[in-house]
């Protein structure tokens, strides 16, 4: 049994960060579309406002920390051993068995983990930034954007993506429960220190 | 120490007197001491009077007894040589008003409102309003000789000069008892006293007419009314006596005796900001003369100011001084009478009248919201020679022209006014409505609209069937007085929400109120699906956890 760093001190900083701020926007955000009342609408769009901009400024950190530190590699999509993540959430959660998947330092997330946080990167967030960022300056709207889109449409995409991003957090989270206990995969995005060894402490 | 301000303003009152004459000294006087007063963080100021350079007592022409109003304005004219003039140039004079944009002739002298009517066979009653004396005749212009403007309508500070009810705009010249029945004496007013205290129109002066149009206090506006003498902060901000206590004419600054403001052609975009000599339309009365167009600290509040109108968050009801707006006029109830043949009245609980014979149902409401259009400040009017869609009522006797893909039209917030007016059953038309008079014909002593609409057609020159109907008609007035304090101001989820204040504005997505309802079924679905999926996964975790004995 070896404790290893897996999360580094900024990478935490950033997850929980994002967490927050994106826990923020869905509730402010949803009030801002109208499905309940909370804050006030003019709260809410303020409160939506400065967490969005909170948000950019971390992304732009976290993108230069991911390329400087050649994390973004983390993310590149594998097929190797899917059919084994996929095969253990269905079916081998329930039989008892061990996860397929062995974390090493240089390659902590599982395949299936892989391909959400990169559809999570490269489809959801871009998708809302863009769209939340011309919902925002809808009033500076170049001629030829006001010519060629209307706010609604900019409205519906930026809500569509945010629905995609509360099914995210709810798989996400709940996915967080399931190691071999229900906090053994939450404790080092805490710690930041992971138990890797290749014995499985089963009888804990 | 307003008074040392004033004093202390020599220097560019002079300078703005040599630049625009006379009358719009005092605005500017008022802008500098506004600013001065926020130099120097004062808390609180209010628009003084500014000091006069004549003292009116002392002139020799109105030093005598003067036993007609017309001998006061020809002394009023021996100093104030171009005065009636100017005023004979007024929408105040003519009630014409020939529309640049849309070409129709409007003005009180032409047009039917969904109050009383039309002028036209009712001179007496009606020209109790106009700013001259005499005319009686409205299918004649206004009189030609020069004393008959009534200078002292707009210029009395004595709050005693009143132009009789019935007397074509001349005061009581004897003692004279009004209502009629009603055992009130109205005293003929002193003119030599009022004549030699004259000065700058106040409120009184503006409002003894524009707060009582329609045939009483606060009738037909909703927005002016008595309250406005004497308002608290919390009814209107700029008015308040106990705050800015502007008069009418801190907005509707005069030049050359018009006032601007019109309602017929109104600026329902001012983008030219703050006025300041130099870059003025010559006018205050836009919101944005003082406040400019981004006054918001907020960025996103003024992002609003290209499509929403200042009136629209800021007045978020009107008829808020306690003096109720009739909404609700039925002419078509007129001229019931009781057992004995005589006019009925019934009063509500307030002591408004919701019937009288001579005028049919009437329904009134005080704190009302408004109602919401797009205004690019163009008012079109049904006039009596144009065809109703009498297949659809209610008919517009107004139409506010504007809409959502016209950059210079704003949401702007409206008084709807409904009611039902005679019309010609075969021409179609709205009819003239002789209602007020001592002859056999006017509907408010015969309580016969047979006659009434005969005799108001024929003196007016209005070709008329003989068929009479009565259908259903509804006018806007464009609110924009009774601001309160800012945080007054309409709450944004007012109208971003699906319940909507601007629920009639459908050319415009607006966040909260607007959403795609298929993306919306179709995300709380999957949201929905997503979650039980997680509660199925868990609950099998649950019980094969405790089978395999873990």
């Amino acid at each position: 049994m070896s404790k290893v760093m897996i999360y580094r001190r900024f990478e935490r900083f950033w997850h929980w960060t994002q967490a927050l701020l994106i826990f923020a926007l869905l509730i402010s955000g949803f009030e801002i579309h109208g499905s309940y009342q909370l804050l006030g609408f003019g709260r809410a769009s303020q409160l939506h406002t400065w967490m969005a901009w909170a948000l950019i400024v971390l992304w732009i950190f976290a993108i230069f920390w991911h390329i400087t530190t050649g994390e973004w590699r983390q993310y590149l999509p594998t097929r190797k051993g899917l059919g084994a993540v996929i095969h253990y959430y269905l079916i081998g959660t329930f039989t008892g068995a061990a996860h397929p998947y062995r974390k090493t330092s240089k390659a902590k997330h599982n395949p299936l983990q892989r391909l959400a946080y990169l559809f999570f990167k490269l489809m959801i967030s871009p998708i809302i930034w863009i769209s939340g960022l011309l919902y925002l300056f809808y009033n500076d709207w170049p001629q030829f954007l006001s010519a060629s889109i209307e706010l609604g449409s900019v409205a519906t995409v930026h809500t569509g993506a945010a629905f995609a991003m509360l099914i995210f957090v709810i798989a996400h989270i709940y996915m967080a429960t399931m190691g071999k206990t229900m906090t053994s995969l939450i404790r080092p995005m805490i710690t930041g220190y992971e138990t890797l060894d290749e014995q499985d402490d089963v009888g804990r | 120490m307003n008074m040392l301000f004033i004093n202390s303003q020599g220097f560019p009152m002079a300078l703005l007197r040599r630049r625009q004459g006379v009358v719009r000294s005092r605005g500017f006087v008022a802008l500098v001491i506004g600013i001065l007063a926020a130099m120097a963080c004062a808390p609180a100021w209010s628009a003084a009077t500014e000091p006069s350079t004549a003292d009116h007592g002392s002139f020799e022409s109105l030093q005598k007894d003067f036993a007609t109003a017309p001998e006061v304005t020809a002394a009023c004219l021996e100093c104030h040589t171009e005065a009636g003039k100017q005023i004979r140039e007024t929408t105040h004079w003519t009630w014409t008003y020939e529309h640049p944009e849309t070409g129709q002739v409007l003005g009180k002298r032409h047009v039917i409102n969904s109050f009383c009517g039309m002028v036209v066979t009712n001179e007496p009653r009606c020209t109790s309003c106009h700013v001259g004396y005499g005319w009686e005749d409205m299918l004649q212009p206004p009189p030609e000789e020069a004393d008959k403007v009534d200078c002292l309508v707009c210029h009395d500070t004595t709050g005693e000069y009143r132009k009789f009810p019935t007397s074509a705009g001349h005061p009581a010249y004897e003692p004279r008892e009004w209502p009629k029945g009603s055992g009130n004496i109205v005293n003929p007013p002193d003119l030599k006293k009022i004549a030699q205290q004259v000065g700058e129109s106040g409120r009184r002066n503006c409002g003894n007419c524009h707060f009582y149009g329609g045939g009483g206090d606060g009738v037909k506006h909703g927005d002016l009314d008595s309250s406005l003498f004497d308002p608290a902060k919390s009814l209107d901000v700029h008015m308040a006596t106990e705050g800015l206590d502007f008069s009418c004419g801190e907005c509707h600054t005069a030049w050359g005796h018009v006032i601007p403001g019109s309602r017929y052609q109104s600026t329902a975009r001012d983008t030219k900001g703050i006025d300041i000599p130099g870059r003025t339309d010559f006018s205050r009365a836009s919101c944005e003369s003082c406040h400019n167009t981004a006054p918001h600290h907020q960025q996103k509040l003024n992002d609003h100011v290209d499509r929403v109108a200042c009136q629209t968050c800021h007045i978020p009801e009107f008829a808020r001084g306690g003096v109720a707006t009739k909404v609700w006029w039925d002419w078509s109830t007129a001229g019931k009478l009781d057992e004995e043949g005589k006019p009925i009245t019934r009063l509500n609980a307030e002591g408004h009248a919701v019937y009288l014979s001579q005028k049919g149902d009437f329904r009134y409401e005080e704190n009302v919201q408004p109602h919401y259009a797009w205004f690019d400040g163009t008012v079109e009017y049904t006039l009596r020679d144009q065809a109703l869609d009498v297949e659809n009522p209610p008919i517009a006797i107004n139409r506010i022209k504007g809409g959502a893909d016209d950059p210079t039209s704003r949401i702007w917030p409206f008084k709807q006014m409904r009611g039902k007016q005679p019309y010609d059953l075969n021409r179609k038309t709205l009819l003239t409505t002789h209602v007020f008079g001592k002859d056999e014909t006017a509907l408010w002593r015969n309580f016969s609209w047979e006659k009434a609409l005969r005799a108001g057609t024929q003196l007016s020159g209005q070709p008329y069937s003989g068929e009479y109907g009565f259908i259903e008609t509804t006018m806007l007035w464009p609110i924009t007085h009774m601001v309160p304090p800012a945080d007054q101001a309409v709450r944004c989820q007012s109208c971003h929400a699906r319940q909507s204040r601007l629920a009639e504005i459908k050319d415009l997505y607006i966040p909260g109120r607007d959403r795609s309802a298929g993306l919306d079924w179709t995300g709380w679905t999957l949201v929905l699906l997503v979650l039980a999926g997680v509660f199925l996964h868990a609950l099998l975790r649950l019980i094969f956890s405790g089978r395999s004995g873990k």
